[in-house]
C-alpha cells in the first residue's frame, strides 16, 4: 500500500505555469516553481477541482485503461450510479446496464446494490445510542481525506462503513465465484469511475487494509465505447437490481434521502463543505443526525471525470429513478445481508496532519513566529505570482526553506527601486 | 522553554454578525498548525465559538485574547461592558438576556457560559457592571 498514491496528476509539458489550478486547490496543495504546478502530496485530497479548471488540461487523472481489464480471465463492470446520468435519452438502467456488460465484461454490478446495502447500515448504525452526531458520510474520498487533513478533531463522526463500491465489489466477486465456480483470483472488478478520489481510494483506501475492487475506468473513457454500443441497439437484459435510493446516491441528498432522516443535511462543492465542517467543529450541528458532504458540485454527477453537464446529469437520474419502483433499501436489504460482508471499516482512520508545522509544538510556534514576521513584510495581496497561492503560505514556505523573500514581485520591485537609488547616487558621488 | 509562546488578538465588535466566528475559526487554525490534541481542539473550538458569540451578542464590543505556550492554551475575552449583574444567575443553563431578534436567529439559548465552563480546564469570569466582563479560559495540554 502506497500511502502517497495520488491519482491527481501533472501533464509537465501541457502546464503554463500560471496561477489558477494555485488559487483554486482548496486545500493549498500546488505551488507554481521554476513555470510549472506542482502537487504537494502530504497535502494533496483528490478532489479533481484542478482538473477541473485547468485551461490548458494540464492536470489529469490516473486511472487505468479500458485495456487493462485484460489482465483477468472474468471481468465485472461496476457503475458508478452517476454513469446513468451520461446518457440524456437513456430510457432506462438496463439498457445502459446491457450496453456496458457488452463492451468486454463478463458481468456488471451495480454500485448503486452496495448503496443500498451501505444505506441499510447506515440506518442501523444511526439506531445506536452514542454514535456522535452528526454522523459524518464516508462516501467521498476527497472529503474523508480533507477530514483527515484540516479537521482531525472530527475523524470520530466519520461513519465506520465501507464506501458503496467497496460493498459492491464484495458482493459481485462472491456472487460471480459461486454462481460460475471459479477462483475469486480470475476476476477482475473494474469501478467505473466519475472521480479521481475513488481511484486514489482504491489504491490506497482509507479504514480497511485491501480494497476488493481490481482498477478504474473512468466514465470519461467509457463514454465514447458505450455511446457507440448504445447506438447499436439489441434486445435489453435485466440486469438492473438497485432501489431508486441506491441509484440516487449519484445525487447530492441521495445518502440523506436513501436513510430516510428528516434530521440530516447534504451539501455539496468542496468549499461549502468546508464552512459547514467548521460549524461542526464549532458543536453548532450537534442537533443533526447525519451529514452528507460531497466535493463535486451536485454531488457524484458533477465528478471531474463525467462527460454530461452536473445538472443535467442529475436531472436525467432523476427522472430514470422516478420511473422504478419505490422499494425503500430496508426493504430491499434484510438487516441479516450486513453480517454476509466484511462491510464495515477494520483500521481507524488516522489524521494526517496536513496542516501541522511540526510535531513538536515548542518547534511549531517557533515556526509560526518566524512565518508570522515574514509575513509581515509581504504586501498582502495573494496574487499568486510567486508560486504560492497566498502571502501566508509564501511566508510558510519561506519559513521552511522552499522559498525565498525575493519571490514576491512586490518584494523585488522595492527591492530594484533601492538598488537602483544606489546606483544613482553611487554614479552621482563618482561624477565629483 | 516557557519563553516560547504564541499571542493573537483580535477585535470583536458589537452586533458584527456579518464577521462573526472568524476570530474562532483564526485561532482553531492557530491550534491546528500548532499541532493541538484534537480532543483539546475540539474543546477549544467551541468555548471559543461561544465566546465570540456572547461578545457580539452580549457586549459593547471587546477584544478575543489566545496565548499558548508549551502548557496551556488560554482564551480571554475582554470587553467594555455593560457588565453582568449578577453572575450567578449568568452562569445557570437555560438563562439568557439575549433579545428576542437573536434569539430568533439561533443565538442566546442560555448555554454560553455553562457550556465555555464545560469545555475549559480552568475557567474564571470577573465582571463588573458599567465596566466590562472579563472571561478566562485555560486547556491543558499536557
Amino acid at each position: 500500500m502506497n500511502k502517497a498514491y495520488h491519482s491527481v496528476r501533472l501533464e509537465k509539458e501541457r502546464c503554463m505555469g500560471c496561477t489558477t489550478c494555485l488559487k483554486r486547490c482548496p486545500t493549498e496543495a500546488i505551488r507554481v516553481r521554476d513555470g510549472r504546478a506542482h502537487i504537494i502530496d502530504e497535502l494533496c485530497i483528490d478532489c479533481g477541482e484542478c482538473i477541473r479548471v485547468c485551461p490548458h488540461h494540464a492536470k489529469v487523472a490516473l486511472t487505468d485503461p479500458f485495456d487493462s481489464i485484460r489482465r483477468f480471465p472474468y471481468r465485472i463492470a461496476l457503475p458508478a450510479p452517476s454513469l446513468y446520468g451520461q446518457f440524456k435519452s437513456l430510457g432506462s438502467i438496463n439498457r445502459a446496464l446491457t450496453g456496458l456488460r457488452r463492451l468486454g465484461f463478463d458481468a456488471v454490478f451495480e454500485v448503486a446494490r452496495g448503496a443500498d446495502v451501505v444505506s441499510r447500515a447506515l440506518i442501523e448504525r444511526l439506531k445506536r445510542p452514542n454514535v456522535p452526531k452528526p454522523l459524518i458520510s464516508a462516501a467521498c474520498p476527497a472529503i474523508v481525506r480533507l477530514i483527515q487533513a484540516r479537521f482531525p478533531d472530527l475523524i470520530d463522526h466519520v461513519v465506520d462503513i465501507r464506501q458503496p463500491m467497496e460493498v459492491a465489489a464484495l458482493m459481485a466477486k462472491r456472487e460471480f465465484c459461486q454462481q460460475h465456480g471459479v477462483a475469486p483470483e480470475e476476476v477482475g472488478c473494474f469501478f467505473i469511475t466519475p472521480c479521481p478520489a475513488k481511484m486514489t481510494a482504491i489504491r490506497s483506501p482509507i479504514g480497511h487494509e485491501k480494497s476488493a475492487l481490481d482498477g478504474a475506468i473512468s466514465i470519461m473513457e467509457i463514454y465514447g465505447r458505450l455511446a457507440a454500443q448504445l447506438r447499436k441497439g439489441g434486445e435489453e437484459e435485466s440486469l438492473c437490481g438497485a432501489t431508486p435510493y441506491g441509484v440516487g446516491w449519484a445525487n447530492s441528498g441521495g445518502e440523506a434521502a436513501a436513510i430516510h432522516s428528516e434530521n440530516s443535511m447534504a451539501v455539496d462543492g468542496i468549499e461549502n463543505v468546508i464552512r459547514v465542517l467548521e460549524e461542526i467543529e464549532n458543536n453548532r450541528l450537534n442537533d443533526l443526525d447525519f451529514f452528507e458532504g460531497q466535493a463535486c458540485t451536485g454531488g457524484c454527477v458533477g465528478g471531474p471525470l463525467t462527460f454530461e453537464n452536473g445538472y443535467v446529469a442529475k436531472n436525467t437520474i432523476r427522472k430514470l429513478t422516478e420511473r422504478m419502483e419505490h422499494t425503500r433499501p430496508e426493504a430491499a436489504v434484510d438487516a441479516s445481508a450486513l453480517n454476509k460482508y466484511p462491510i464495515y471499516n477494520t483500521l481507524p482512520i488516522e489524521p494526517t496532519n496536513g496542516m501541522r508545522l511540526d510535531d513538536n509544538i515548542v518547534e511549531a510556534m517557533r515556526k509560526m513566529e518566524r512565518i508570522e514576521q515574514i509575513a509581515k513584510e509581504l504586501p498582502g495581496y495573494d496574487c499568486g505570482s510567486c508560486g504560492s497561492p497566498t502571502c501566508r503560505t509564501l511566508a510558510e514556505d519561506i519559513a521552511n526553506g522552499y522559498a525565498g523573500e525575493m519571490d514576491c514581485i512586490y518584494r523585488l520591485k522595492s527591492r530594484l527601486q533601492v538598488m537602483a537609488q544606489q546606483m544613482v547616487e553611487l554614479s552621482e558621488r563618482t561624477r565629483k | 522553554m516557557a519563553d516560547v509562546s504564541i499571542l493573537e488578538t483580535f477585535d470583536v465588535e458589537r452586533g458584527a454578525f456579518e464577521t462573526a466566528g472568524e476570530a474562532s475559526a483564526t485561532i482553531k487554525r492557530t491550534l491546528k498548525r500548532l499541532g493541538v490534541d484534537v480532543g483539546i481542539l475540539r474543546r477549544v473550538a467551541v468555548a471559543t465559538y461561544e465566546v465570540e458569540l456572547n461578545l457580539i451578542i452580549h457586549s459593547l464590543g471587546g477584544r478575543l485574547e489566545l496565548a499558548v505556550d508549551e502548557n496551556w492554551v488560554r482564551v480571554t475575552s475582554r470587553d467594555r461592558g455593560p457588565g453582568i449583574p449578577d453572575i450567578d444567575k449568568a452562569m445557570t443553563e437555560g438563562y439568557s438576556t439575549a433579545p428576542e431578534d437573536v434569539r430568533t436567529l439561533g443565538f442566546g439559548a442560555g448555554m454560553g457560559l455553562p457550556n465555555m465552563k464545560r469545555n475549559a480546564d480552568d475557567f474564571s469570569i470577573a465582571s463588573e457592571v458599567g465596566v466590562g466582563t472579563t472571561i478566562c479560559m485555560g486547556f491543558k495540554l499536557r
